[in-house]
């Protein structure tokens, strides 16, 4: 039997026993076996769909691949985040597998696919779909994809994120405390913008819908 | 900085009109020197808002979505998974990435690719067969229009005939020692593989690529420009990793250069008798340094995909 597919059961195994099986829903509602590991479902969500308005990032869709390197790199500090840190650092590997594969393979969100074609209007939407070249910014949408829908397992997505946990992770990497990215291919776009700039790209990405851009 | 640099920034500053031989020479990086603002330097094409909003303005556009989605608006044309844009950074105005206003006021003129002076509208064609990997889209067609209003539309205002700084890849000089395909490889597992993937095969979005295939199938062909590892090192260096460009040491951009380009990928159009030997003698002997029909690790290259 696949346990994954019987989320109640696993629930109901878990107040009995030990976790050490790792059963993904277990672990993102009610935390792993080690208690400082708490439920992912407290800030992220029952769907993983995020806490806008806290900052509490989307996590349903991610790539696994992702998500497992920003839980290794919270653990170790090269993404620093206090409310992570301990979380990250109380997860099993076994534990942080099932969860990240379960949210995984949750549907990301719907919005309709903007690329370079677009006409722009606006600095946010300059940001991302034209760069700044003359400041060596590439258009965002070059490595997170149409409508920074997300490429693989190193750009992660941005449609579908709040603009506070957007224009969070800008900061982040200006200030150094975020510097997980492969190369610095983040960091140095990051250190590059103006504080306009990273509210308004921030903005545009959190605006997209299945209906296009906000206007 | 050394004195000899410095010397030829000098000549460069003072005497505009031969920079860009001298950067062809030998000293590349002066063309690209860190901290110069390129509006110092460089043509300015004129800004996407300034198009006015008639036909001119809407064909303009139409070149400019085929410069950077070409697989989806000219897809009967296209052979491979690339764009124009791949190469010709920020759609075609980037400096030093062969932009567009640079090529569209030296047409028509001789190349020695065909042997014969060219039309802007032959050249673009010669972009769809062999860099694209496509076929010709026909010269008074809507593809070859719209490219060409867009081309022209940047070079507002350029000088016509007159070679202007920043029109190719600044040249790269090869290492003394020669390119080193082991160290290549070590260069693209650490900077390139991110994003081209391990194996050179891109990274799509949906059906779409996001990045670019380098080798294989959905490559250039061993026909396109970007085959010579010197072009190909030349490109690298001033524009890879996106975003970092100048960041790869001279060296190490000739290395993964050769190491891209020491792969297989789709066959030169121009293949004569089906031979790879006589293709290799007629066009590949003189154009550059390239692997076309080399042994690479007991394998000949060139026979195509």
């Amino acid at each position: 039997m696949n346990i994954a597919r019987w989320p109640l059961t696993g629930v109901l195994l878990a107040a009995f026993l030990p976790a050490h099986a790792a059963d993904s829903m277990v672990v993102y509602t009610k935390g792993g076996a080690n208690p400082a590991a708490m439920a992912c479902i407290t800030c992220h969500g029952a769907e993983g769909e995020g806490m806008a308005a806290a900052g509490f990032p989307r996590l349903a869709g991610l790539s696994a691949g992702y998500m497992r390197k920003q839980l290794a790199d919270f653990a170790s500090g090269a993404r620093a985040n206090p409310i992570m840190q301990p979380i990250a650092a109380a997860l099993s590997a076994e534990e942080a597998e099932a969860v990240t594969a379960m949210l995984a393979d949750k549907p990301g969100p719907e919005v309709e696919r903007i690329g370079r074609t677009a006409a722009v209007e606006g600095p946010g939407e300059t940001l991302a779909l034209r760069g700044a070249w003359e400041r060596n910014i590439p258009e965002c949408v070059a490595c997170h994809g149409p409508s920074g829908v997300g490429v693989g397992d190193a750009f992660p997505p941005l449609a579908g994120q709040s603009a506070q946990y957007l224009a969070a992770q800008l900061s982040a990497w200006r200030q150094g405390t975020r510097k997980n990215d492969p190369n610095d291919l983040m960091g140095h776009i990051a250190r590059s913008l103006t504080d306009d700039e990273v509210k308004a790209v921030s903005a545009y990405f959190a605006g997209l819908t299945d209906q296009g851009a906000a206007r | 900085m050394n004195t000899q640099t410095s010397v030829l920034l000098l000549i460069a500053l003072a005497v505009p009109a031969y920079a860009d031989d001298i950067a062809m020479d030998d000293q590349s990086q002066i063309l690209t020197g860190a901290g110069e603002p390129a509006s110092s330097r460089y043509f300015q094409p004129p800004h996407e808002s300034e198009l006015p909003d008639n036909a001119y303005g809407k064909l303009v556009q139409e070149g400019r979505a085929i410069f950077v989605d070409t697989k989806n608006r000219a897809p009967e044309y296209v052979g491979n998974g690339l764009a124009c844009a791949n190469c010709h950074l920020e759609q075609g105005r980037k400096a030093n990435s062969a932009p567009l206003w640079a090529a569209y006021t030296m047409y028509p003129a001789y190349r020695k690719k065909n042997n014969k002076v060219n039309s802007y509208a032959e050249r673009l064609q010669g972009c769809f067969q062999f860099s694209m990997n496509g076929k010709a889209p026909e010269a008074d067609g809507p593809v070859i229009a719209a490219l060409t209003a867009y081309s022209y539309w940047l070079a507002t205002g350029a000088p016509t005939g007159q070679e202007l700084p920043g029109r190719a890849y600044p040249e790269v000089p090869k290492p003394e020692g020669g390119y080193d395909l082991v160290k290549g490889e070590q260069v693209y597992a650490a900077q390139c593989a991110v994003c081209h993937g391990p194996n050179g095969e891109g990274q799509k979005s949906g059906d779409d690529y996001v990045f670019p295939p380098l080798w294989g199938a959905d490559s250039f062909n061993w026909g396109a420009g970007m085959h010579r590892i010197n072009t190909a090192a030349a490109f690298i260096k001033e524009n890879m990793p996106l975003g970092k460009g100048g960041t790869l040491s001279d060296e190490n951009a000739w290395h993964v250069a050769a190491f891209m380009n020491s792969h297989e990928r789709p066959q030169d159009p121009r293949l004569i008798d089906g031979s790879v030997e006589k293709t290799r003698d007629k066009y590949h002997a003189n154009d550059g340094v390239n692997l076309y029909g080399e042994i690479v690790n007991g394998t000949m290259l060139g026979k195509g995909l």
